[in-house]
């Protein structure tokens, strides 16, 4: 037991993570590949065409997966940055830190295909849909952590501002998802629902399902680029690091 | 009663001193020197337990300051760079303000002497912005003549006082050290009083 | 509690002797709400119905005025400092400075939103509720403004920065705020609304301060 938490801890310091992430980018980036080639292949060519909704519905292959994403990548992010504040592990910290730009696309995209999806289906790129709208407001929380980090130039000042807001956010989207939701129930009458899709063939939730996976590879695998980018900026007065070849030359 | 070991002070890359002991006993007084940038305020603010310390400990009659809290706090009186006082209030209402904040509670009339012995009669209901810069500080010092602390954290208390306001704040630091209190602070001057020592960073 | 009450007296004490500042938020507020009339037309019906969404946005634009002044001044004149190293426990205090600012702005909010109702032609019933919801979620806009306030204490552009963290978080405030108001419009009950709002402001006044604490903290190091 004791021999394990000792092994743990020896990754949690950036000098040992440094060289494993190295290790590890190639083989999410290959998965990534992978994934996002079968899960397009299953999208394009695979899965019928939507009854309903025509070819213009293939964009959830990408809407569905960003927005799972989004939503998910912000509470990983809290977790680390919660971690940091709570052990004042520096490597937690950096973790969320590279994190937040990866939300903050994923939120991004999902906005930006769901315009799309929105242009055919309802006539409009924007309609003040529940999960639109909290989409939206999960876009900004984001650009609000990655402003506040930003503005702060000591990075474990930084590190511990971002996390109290990342936890004060991350007890807050369950709230506002709510509420937005509850708002436009009370809105709205018989609008089309991204909610309410009509039921999928097999084909489609599988293409879904890869297309996700493939989106998380490729949030690892980036998360983990800029999270050594991150560690070199920050240890950049440290021996170890004055030392790496990619440094030296 | 303060003691601290193996302090080491980091501000961005910069280290500014490290494996630093000191202790401060009943009755003992400790200057801290340097030069500008050496890091004399930093390690007041380590001490008063407003920064965390990169590395080392720092102890209050053999307890962690961490753990003691609040407990600490009671014991402790630190006076930085900027003295808490409100421009808008007048000396008496900033008094009585920062007597509240340290969780005592300050008659008028002791108020009122106190300031009166730092030549502040008559000018205890003017708002303090039309007091002079000399007059401010010794708005503080009269806290500190109220206060009730067994350690004294000063950071520069000298700055800003006339020769005058110099001799009442010695008078008040012997007083303190001799009934058995503690002080720890900085200065670019020497300090005539007994029973200090030096610390140069 | 006695540091606290004394932190509240010395906060309206400074807010009486800086009345300029208090009185911008409250005008802010007057001019904002007299605005969308003017941007919008004067048809009754229309605005009568917009009413609600009108008086809680002006709301939260108002209080956000206040906020970036909460702190920065006891932080510039080392009065920050000595609350962290009170025998009180910080906390308490900082609840006390929220306190004192919901006292001078939130309240007069409260105070004017039923006059400015009038001028929407908004009826007894919508008024009142206005001014429940409003006494439920003025405090909530300023604790989790406070927090804000401390995170953005002391950085460049630290306004900007503000709205930026604290207006996506009023959002459910202003849901359910401005909501209460519309379910009396149209003849509902508002309860469901204002047991929400009230379960927040519980959860916030739990939370808010004690996070506001952590990142004063932080900033002070």
């Amino acid at each position: 037991m004791n021999n394990r938490l000792i092994h743990w801890f020896k990754f949690a310091s950036p000098q040992s993570f440094y060289p494993l992430a190295g290790k590890m980018i190639p083989w999410f980036w290959g998965l990534a590949a992978i994934f996002f080639v079968a899960g397009l292949y299953i999208g394009f060519f695979v899965a019928p065409t939507d009854f309903q909704q025509g070819e213009g519905y293939r964009i959830i292959f990408v809407h569905v997966p960003a927005a799972w994403m989004s939503m998910f990548i912000y509470l990983v992010m809290a977790f680390w940055a919660g971690l940091g504040l709570a052990l004042n592990t520096r490597l937690s910290s950096m973790m969320a830190q590279a994190l937040a730009p990866t939300g903050a696309i994923m939120a991004f995209l999902s906005l930006w295909t769901g315009a799309w999806w929105g242009k055919p289906m309802w006539g409009a790129w924007w309609v003040w849909d529940a999960r639109l709208t909290s989409a939206l407001i999960l876009f900004f929380l984001y650009i609000g952590f990655i402003a506040l980090q930003a503005a702060i130039d000591d990075a474990r000042r930084a590190d511990k501002a971002g996390a109290i807001l990342a936890l004060v956010g991350v007890v807050n989207v369950p709230i506002i998802y709510f509420s937005v939701q509850w708002w436009n129930t009370l809105h709205q009458g018989a609008s089309v629902s991204l909610t309410r899709a009509p039921t999928m063939a097999t084909t489609m939730l599988w293409g879904m399902l890869i297309m996700a996976l493939a989106f998380w590879m490729y949030s690892i695998a980036v998360a983990l680029m800029r999270v050594r980018a991150i560690i070199l900026e920050r240890e950049a007065h440290t021996e170890w690091v004055k030392e790496l070849p990619e440094v030296k030359n | 009663m303060l003691s601290a070991t193996g302090l080491t002070c980091v501000r961005g890359e910069r280290r500014l001193f490290s494996g630093l002991d000191l202790a401060v006993g009943a009755g003992e007084w400790l200057h801290v020197q340097g030069e500008n940038g050496a890091g004399k305020t930093s390690l007041l603010r380590i001490l008063a337990g407003l920064a965390p310390a990169a590395e080392g400990e720092i102890r209050w009659h053999a307890e962690p300051i961490g753990a003691l809290a609040e407990e600490y706090r009671r014991h402790l009186l630190f006076l930085g760079h900027h003295g808490a006082v409100k421009e808008e209030l007048t000396p008496l209402e900033n008094l009585t303000f920062s007597a509240r904040l340290d969780g005592a509670s300050l008659a008028e009339a002791e108020a009122l002497q106190a300031l009166a012995r730092f030549g502040l009669r008559g000018r205890e209901d003017l708002p303090v912005r039309f007091l002079s810069a000399g007059q401010k500080r010794r708005v503080l010092l009269a806290r500190l003549a109220v206060r009730k602390a067994q350690l004294w954290i000063l950071d520069e208390p000298f700055t800003a006082l006339d020769v005058k306001a110099v001799d009442m704040l010695s008078r008040l630091i012997i007083d303190h050290v001799g009934s058995g209190g503690s002080a720890i602070l900085t200065s670019h001057q020497s300090i005539p009083l007994p029973h200090g020592r030096a610390l140069r960073l | 509690m006695n540091a606290a009450i004394a932190v509240i007296r010395r906060d309206l004490l400074l807010a009486m002797r800086r009345k300029s500042e208090v009185m911008t938020a409250l005008f802010f507020f007057i001019i904002v709400v007299s605005l969308f009339p003017l941007g919008i037309g004067p048809e009754p019906v229309l605005l009568k119905k917009i009413a609600p969404g009108i008086l809680w946005v002006a709301a939260l634009l108002a209080t956000m005025l206040g906020l970036a002044r909460l702190f920065a001044p006891d932080h510039a004149d080392g009065t920050l400092e000595q609350m962290a190293l009170s025998p009180t426990p910080m906390g308490v205090l900082i609840a006390g400075k929220i306190a004192a600012h919901w006292i001078t702005t939130g309240l007069p909010l409260v105070l004017l939103a039923p006059v400015l109702g009038i001028q929407f032609d908004l009826d007894g019933a919508a008024l009142g509720i206005l001014v429940v919801a409003l006494l439920l979620g003025t405090p909530l806009l300023s604790l989790i403004g406070a927090i804000g306030a401390a995170l953005t204490l002391g950085l460049r552009g630290g306004g900007v920065l503000l709205s930026l963290l604290v207006l996506p978080l009023y959002v459910p405030t202003l849901i359910f705020g401005a909501g209460a108001v519309e379910m009396v419009v149209s003849g509902m009950s508002a309860a469901g609304h204002l047991s929400l709002l009230a379960a927040m402001l519980a959860l916030a006044l739990f939370f808010a301060p004690w996070a506001t604490t952590a990142a004063l903290r932080i900033a002070l190091e």
